[in-house]
């Protein structure tokens, strides 16, 4: 399995950071004014039971945002032997 | 507020517990009204404890004085101090638990080198030592204090604080490197800023915050209102020729220098153990669901069942108070202008009263608690099908007891399009009021005997009648959110906060807060309408038989306040509509009946009882008024009732917009009369369509 591309795709409660956030720029602000910013780091908390929304954790806070939105968040390549 | 009197501003995000410390400062003083033109709470009061007490405004919780929408905006026009006066004090919330998430807002409002204070709260979830509260006041430039509304720990302290900084006030720009582009572009739009954001003789700090404000706030889909075009081309060109993306840039520098100033005092987030095992069983795919589908269950059995005592308390008491009007005043006109107008019209607003109290006792206990925010979790994917808030389960939910209550629920929702489109389709939902006419139609209509396979078709009937409602609700909500509430699509962005125990003062203040505001705006048009309904009902009138109607045999004045009832102006207006009704399958007199529901639904039953010469005291019970619904015949003998036409008034009852209640509460929540009134024509208009097509649709099927 390739590592994950963006934040949608990463591994549950894993750490990763971010590569680049895109999107309609008024929701890519108030990301990023969260501080959802390149370089940092942030983890998939929680997958709501129907599939969507996801909860991210930035800064010690917690935000649901769509899947559609989470794949708009890049994320670098995982460090560590990819799984198979 | 005396010009003279300090003048305090209370800013910070959601989720903070900003509410809890603005009672907690200032008790008693605190009152809420509204920002002109915006539904959105305008919380002011006085600091309690200090002298002079100093005014103190609430603004709406917010991340950022960033602005997308006119609602937004009253965060950053509440810092400056717009609507008022310009702040002598800043207080600024971060939460003591993650203060490097929650500090954002606090640096834009010192970059703009406003008078502040910061005020770390929640400091009794803290475990272990939370920040260094002195090197983080070092490093920031101001004070910091930390307290627990929740225990009142620190709550003196903060007095202090905040009288010391009122005799010397203390600001501090931060030293934020901002990168050359950025810089470009301040100097592009500054010299376009609106005199009043800039205030007397503002600072170069001031101007050039003010300047970044609008580059992250203003663009081409922005909802923002009195923009100068100037300053929109401004912007427009400036973020054009800026060779970096300017909103990354302006953010990234901002957390760049807190992350740096932070190293000295900062601490690691609050762990969230007891939120996230909670979580495990409140969000479960199959227990979470469970648990939902119970919670809701409870709180409609409360809102359906656990107000009724209280409603016929109410109920009686107008009973009463009318009674001893009555006797005391000399009958004729100013007494039944008394009577039936005027103690009417407060009994029909007061009624309300137990059920919108309970529905916000509840509502702002799962608020605070933190489940508001789980379910909107958990619904989101079902409400967003339809175009709905995921906030919109409860006052949807809600509407099936009551409209009026439940559109004043649609407060949780912080869009007004979210709010709006909610308010829209709560109104279908089969409420209370709607279930005296079904029955009576049902009972009278169909046989008790008649089944569909095993299920006898009443209960059937009266399944169907909520299913049906439900459905037309959600695509109508479907259909008004793809043309009429058309808008920009903002994404759902959704904190689930830690579990936390509500406090009852706090709840308590808010039911206070909602009943008075429903009690003094909606309740006056609601009492207007009633005396409107009661003259248009009971003029032109009959005169009299000589010894008043009282003196006649019960029968006799039965039968002339049936007269009386045509006479009238509804009575006329009934005869008037009935070509628009005859196609419903529906006569005169059912128009009247109609007419008078246009008050309430359930007055449908007295207004029949009135029209048939039966007496206006009947219920849907009545055998009296079921009779003679099953014998009232056309001139040429065939009956007016049929399965089919009672269904057709069924729909009709379902979908119109009878409900003056609903009106007056639609006009005060959206501040003027452009939504009720659509709400009441494109409800009516759908009602009479689906009317139509049931009636016509069934006739031509060869029922009825």
């Amino acid at each position: 399995m390739p590592t994950a591309q963006n934040l949608d795709d990463a591994p549950l409660l894993e750490h990763v950071r971010v590569r680049r956030v895109d999107g309609e720029r008024a929701f890519r602000r108030r990301l990023l004014e969260l501080g959802v910013l390149p370089g940092t780091t942030v983890r998939k908390t929680k997958i709501a039971p129907l599939g969507d929304p996801v909860e991210l954790e930035v800064r010690g806070r917690r935000l649901s945002i769509r899947r559609a939105q989470a794949r708009a968040i890049s994320i670098e390549p995982q460090s560590g032997a990819p799984r198979s | 507020m005396t010009p003279s009197d300090p003048h305090v501003v209370l800013l910070g995000p959601p989720n903070t517990g900003k509410t809890s410390l603005f009672n907690a400062l200032t008790g008693q003083s605190a009152r809420v009204g509204n920002y002109p033109g915006i539904t959105v709470d305008r919380r002011t009061g006085r600091l309690q404890g200090l002298d002079p007490a100093p005014f103190i405004v609430d603004a709406p919780g917010a991340d950022s004085l960033s602005a997308r929408s006119a609602e937004e905006m009253i965060t950053f026009s509440t810092a400056l101090g717009l609507d008022d006066a310009p702040p002598d004090l800043a207080l600024v919330i971060a939460d003591a638990t993650r203060p490097q998430g929650t500090l954002y807002l606090a640096i834009q409002i010192l970059e703009l080198g406003l008078p502040a204070l910061i005020v770390l709260t929640m400091a009794d979830e803290l475990r272990g030592t939370g920040p260094n509260l002195d090197a983080m006041a070092a490093h920031l430039g101001v004070p910091v204090v930390q307290v627990s509304a929740r225990t009142g720990d620190g709550l003196d302290t903060l007095r202090t604080a905040i009288q010391a900084n009122l005799k010397a006030p203390r600001s501090a720009v931060p030293a934020i490197t901002w990168p050359e582009p950025v810089a470009d572009a301040i100097a592009r739009v500054s010299p376009h800023l609106p005199e009043a954001w800039l205030g007397p003789a503002p600072s170069p700090h001031r101007v050039a915050a003010l300047a970044r404000h609008a580059l992250l706030s203003i663009d081409q889909d922005d909802e923002l209102e009195g923009i100068p075009s100037a300053l929109r081309t401004a912007v427009d060109d400036a973020r054009a020729a800026a060779p970096i993306d300017l909103d990354q840039a302006i953010v990234e520098a901002r957390y760049a220098w807190l992350d740096a100033e932070s190293s000295a005092w900062s601490a690691p987030p609050a762990p969230r153990t007891m939120t996230e095992r909670v979580d495990r069983i409140l969000l479960h795919p199959v227990l979470g669901f469970a648990l939902f589908l119970g919670i809701m269950g409870a709180l409609f059995q409360m809102l359906f069942t656990g107000a009724d005592p209280l409603i016929g308390l109410v109920e009686d008491a107008v009973g009463f108070t009318a009674a001893t009007a009555q006797a005391v005043l000399p009958e004729g006109f100013f007494a039944d202008l008394v009577v039936e107008g005027l103690i009417g019209g407060v009994g029909n607003v007061v009624v309300f009263v137990p059920q919108i109290a309970l529905l916000f006792l509840i509502i702002g206990f799962l608020e605070a608690s933190g489940y508001m925010a789980r379910a909107a979790y958990l619904m989101d994917r079902i409400m967003r099908a339809c175009g709905l808030h995921g906030r919109a389960f409860v006052p949807m939910l809600s509407g099936f007891a009551c409209a009026v209550p439940a559109i004043m629920a649609t407060r949780t929702m912080e869009r007004k399009r979210d709010r709006l489109l909610t308010m829209m389709v709560v109104p279908l939902m089969t409420c209370s009021a709607r279930l005296p006419v079904y029955t009576l139609i049902i009972a009278a209509l169909f046989s008790a005997d008649a089944t569909i396979g095993i299920f006898p078709v009443q209960g059937l009937l009266m399944l169907a009648m909520y299913i049906f409602s439900v459905v037309i609700a959600l695509l109508a909500a479907a259909v008004l959110g793809r043309t009429v509430l058309k808008g920009p699509k903002v994404p759902l962005l959704l904190e689930l906060p830690p579990y936390r125990l509500p406090r009852l003062g706090n709840l308590l203040k808010l039911v206070w807060l909602r009943t008075r505001q429903f009690l003094t705006d909606a309740g006056t048009v609601i009492l207007g309408f009633t005396v409107a309904m009661w003259l248009l009902l009971s003029f032109p009138a009959l005169p009299e038989p000589s010894g008043g109607v009282d003196s006649l045999p019960e029968k006799e004045a039965a039968v002339w306040q049936a007269r009386a009832l045509e006479h009238s102006a509804a009575g006329r207006l009934g005869k008037a509509i009935e070509p628009t009704i005859q196609p419903l399958g529906y006569d005169w007199k059912i128009g009247v009946g109609l007419i008078g529901a246009f008050a309430a639904r359930e007055v449908f039953v007295s207004t029949m009882g009135m029209v048939y010469g039966i007496g206006e005291d009947v219920d849907e019970e009545s055998p009296a008024l079921r009779d003679r619904i099953r014998a009232e015949a056309h001139a040429d003998g065939s009956p007016v009732y049929t399965p089919l036409s009672g269904l057709s008034l069924m729909v009709f009852v379902a979908l119109a917009a009878q409900c003056m209640s609903t009106l007056a509460v639609v006009k005060r929540e959206t501040g003027g009369y452009r939504w009720p009134a659509f709400l009441f024509v494109y409800m009516t208009a759908l009602a009479w369509v689906a009317s139509f097509l049931v009636y016509q649709g069934g006739r031509l099927l060869g029922f009825g």
